[in-house]
């Protein structure tokens, strides 16, 4: 592990890969402070510059661009109550009174140590559990993997928001019927081109990823006449005050990162969990953590209210890596699009990957250490610089990202079809998103799509056509029946709410 | 039932799974792979009962939480033809080329959603881009067609 670990900084440590976290981080605070646009919307637009970079570059420059995005979140919830990402949803309980009271700069000094703490305690329980898993992952069969990627794509569907199960499920199924477009990967038959010649290599990620998020979170603004710059506007004119914590506030501090990172982390592992439920359960449990005048606080301005959901929303974002590291099974939509870029560069993330490309692996690793560093030294003096840049018109903003969508296809076919495509796709997507039909599933559904069917295939053919493999393994049957678990009990509660 | 715009969603993506499992059934199997135990049509045809299934649920289980959207209040006019530009910059990137195209769409955009200040116009459209190409072509040796520059002289 040491040679892995010393692999890993000398790629991370390189002047190319040390800038582009620098950039990532930059830009990731820049898209994560506009509310609506997420960390999947900067790493999808990201796609096409890392065109010209190796592997490791390409998902360093991404990771900082995670990490940017998830603290930009947090800048927005702490100053103005508009959280940029779900995941800072929990932070402005507490962070956006402590603004209120003229503590702005605090709060954030608050967030970015508990960022940084959170995130540097993750990446070390990632630097141990990654290289374990990944050797236990090597015993994984093809009717376990099927069996994890249908849990997978249920528990993404499961943890979307209230009341919209059926909906998410439909756009997982919606997102393996666009991944099953072109050529079969065995016998090479086409299979839904309608005779197009454009469709034989099938629908690119990198156009589905740019069309359901960057196109039409940009369509979607315009329609519902939201404007996210409106938010940067009033940050820029914010007084921030001193930046300085106290002794008191760091101990409060010292008690609740320990244990947000951990339960952070592990949040982060599950399949379809994340940062926002991450900082929600660590929120409620510091709040039963803490003696009782702390808890008074809560809601009012809580140091331990702020730091709990901050340092986990960040040990989560370490935690989604695992999966995608170690399986090959991205446990989120932000993960399902760095898989996807991954499988662009050629290569195909699992338990081999840190013995066949281990300078990727470890390099990644590295480099969420060295982001959250950029983010602390760098970002958080520069907040209010950095909302000055955003305080742009949406006039502008809007075209600028239709220009970076429809460039990422353009250079990547030279071809009129691909752009129409994902114009049509970017259209229907915004007419979902309108009616709360979630798109994360749909994209983790379409990268997972190939694999899934490559796993069906081995297990039916092993098992000669029988069904049998998915009760034969243990482990099989277990991760299908939690599955089965899950779907049955949100279509009961669809069910009971309506009765009740 | 009550029949609001998700229930229609349902509907559709019910009628689209049904079309979706046709064309699975449709096909074209190598004579050898026909009765195999996995063949192309084989995961195929179980997504398109998946989706019958769920769009089912969706249809015929009440709907707790319906959304509805104040259509009055979106802006459909700026949209649609944002989307319109859009279109007709696909349509002509390949035969005038990129910078051109690029350029002329940016400036359209800012001018359709209500943007007046020309300097600022020209200067985030035309030497943006041209800043932008340098970092694909130059910088990042990503190969961009233009035959407008090429026609100038300014391209290889």
């Amino acid at each position: 592990m040491i040679e892995g670990i010393l692999i890993g900084l000398s790629t991370a440590l390189t002047f190319q890969n040390i800038f582009m976290v620098m950039i990532g981080c930059f830009f990731g605070t820049i898209i994560g402070m506009l509310p609506g646009l997420g960390p999947m919307t900067a790493i999808a637009l990201m796609i096409p510059i890392t065109y010209g970079f190796d592997p490791a570059t390409g998902l360093i420059l991404m990771a900082g661009v995670y990490y940017g995005a998830v603290f930009g979140g947090s800048t927005s919830s702490i100053l103005l109550n508009a959280p940029g990402v779900p995941g800072t949803v929990a932070t402005s309980f507490d962070g956006y009174p402590m603004a209120q009271q003229g503590k702005a700069g605090k709060a954030l000094a608050i967030a970015a140590w508990s960022s940084f703490a959170g995130g540097t305690l993750s990446a070390i329980y990632l630097l141990f559990m990654a290289p374990s898993l990944s050797k236990v992952s090597l015993s994984f069969r093809s009717p376990d993997y099927f069996a994890l990627m249908i849990l997978g794509l249920t528990a993404i569907a499961a943890f979307s928001s209230k009341g919209q199960f059926l909906k998410a499920m439909m756009m997982v199924v919606l997102g393996l019927m666009l991944a099953s477009v072109g050529q079969d990967s065995l016998s090479d038959i086409t299979r839904f081109t309608f005779n197009n010649m454009n469709l034989t290599d099938g629908i690119s990620f990198v156009l589905v990823v740019m069309a359901t998020f960057a196109m039409s979170e940009a369509l979607t603004i315009i329609l519902k006449r939201n404007d996210p710059t409106a938010a940067a506007k009033q940050v820029s004119l914010t007084e921030l005050g001193s930046i300085k914590i106290d002794k008191e506030e760091r101990g409060k501090m010292y008690k609740t990162i320990p244990r947000s990172s951990i339960i952070g982390f592990l949040i982060g592992v599950l399949p379809g969990a994340g940062a926002t439920i991450a900082s929600f359960l660590a929120y409620g449990m510091e709040r039963n953590l803490v003696k009782d005048d702390e808890k008074e606080k809560f809601g009012k301005g809580s140091v331990n209210g702020l730091s709990a959901p901050e340092t986990a929303n960040n040990a989560a974002c370490s935690g989604s890596f695992v999966p995608m590291l170690t399986l090959g099974i991205p446990g989120s939509g932000t993960t399902a699009v760095m898989l996807g870029a991954l499988l662009g560069f050629g290569i195909q993330p699992g338990p081999r990957l840190y013995m066949t490309n281990p300078e990727i692996f470890w390099s990644v690793i590295m480099s969420m250490y060295i982001g959250m560093v950029v983010l602390l030294i760098l970002n958080l003096p520069l907040i209010p610089y950095i909302a000055r840049i955003l305080a742009v018109p949406k006039n502008y903003l809007i075209p600028l990202i239709l220009f970076f969508s429809i460039t990422g296809i353009y250079v990547m076919s030279f071809n009129n079809f691909d752009i129409y495509l994902m114009i049509g796709i970017a259209v229907v997507a915004t007419f979902l998103r309108l009616y709360d039909f979630p798109m994360p599933p749909l994209i983790l559904a379409f990268v997972l799509g190939g694999l899934m069917e490559e796993n069906l295939r081995r297990s039916l053919l092993l098992s000669n056509g029988s069904w049998e493999f998915l009760w034969d393994r243990t482990l099989t049957f277990c991760i299908l029946t939690t599955t089965i678990l899950i779907v049955v009990w949100h279509i009961y509660k669809t069910v009971f709410k309506k009765r009740s | 039932m009550n029949i609001n715009t998700t229930k229609i969603i349902s509907l559709l993506f019910f009628i689209f799974s049904a079309f979706y499992l046709y064309t699975a059934y449709q096909i074209q199997v190598f004579a050898f792979d026909e009765n195999a135990p996995f063949n192309a049509r084989t995961f195929p045809i179980y997504l398109g009962y998946t989706g019958l299934f769920f769009s089912g649920l969706k249809l015929i289980l009440p709907d707790p939480d319906t959304i509805k959207v104040e259509h009055k209040n979106l802006e459909y006019k700026k949209t649609g033809i944002l989307i319109i530009i859009a279109i007709i910059y696909g349509a002509t990137i390949l035969k005038i080329g990129y910078f051109l195209t690029t350029s002329l769409f940016l400036f359209t955009s800012y001018y359709f959603l209500g943007e007046r200040r020309w300097v600022l116009m020209f200067l985030l459209s035309f030497p943006f881009v041209a800043a932008f190409m340098y970092l694909l072509h130059g910088v990042l040796d990503i190969y961009l067609r233009d035959p407008f520059l090429k026609s100038i002289g300014v391209m290889g």
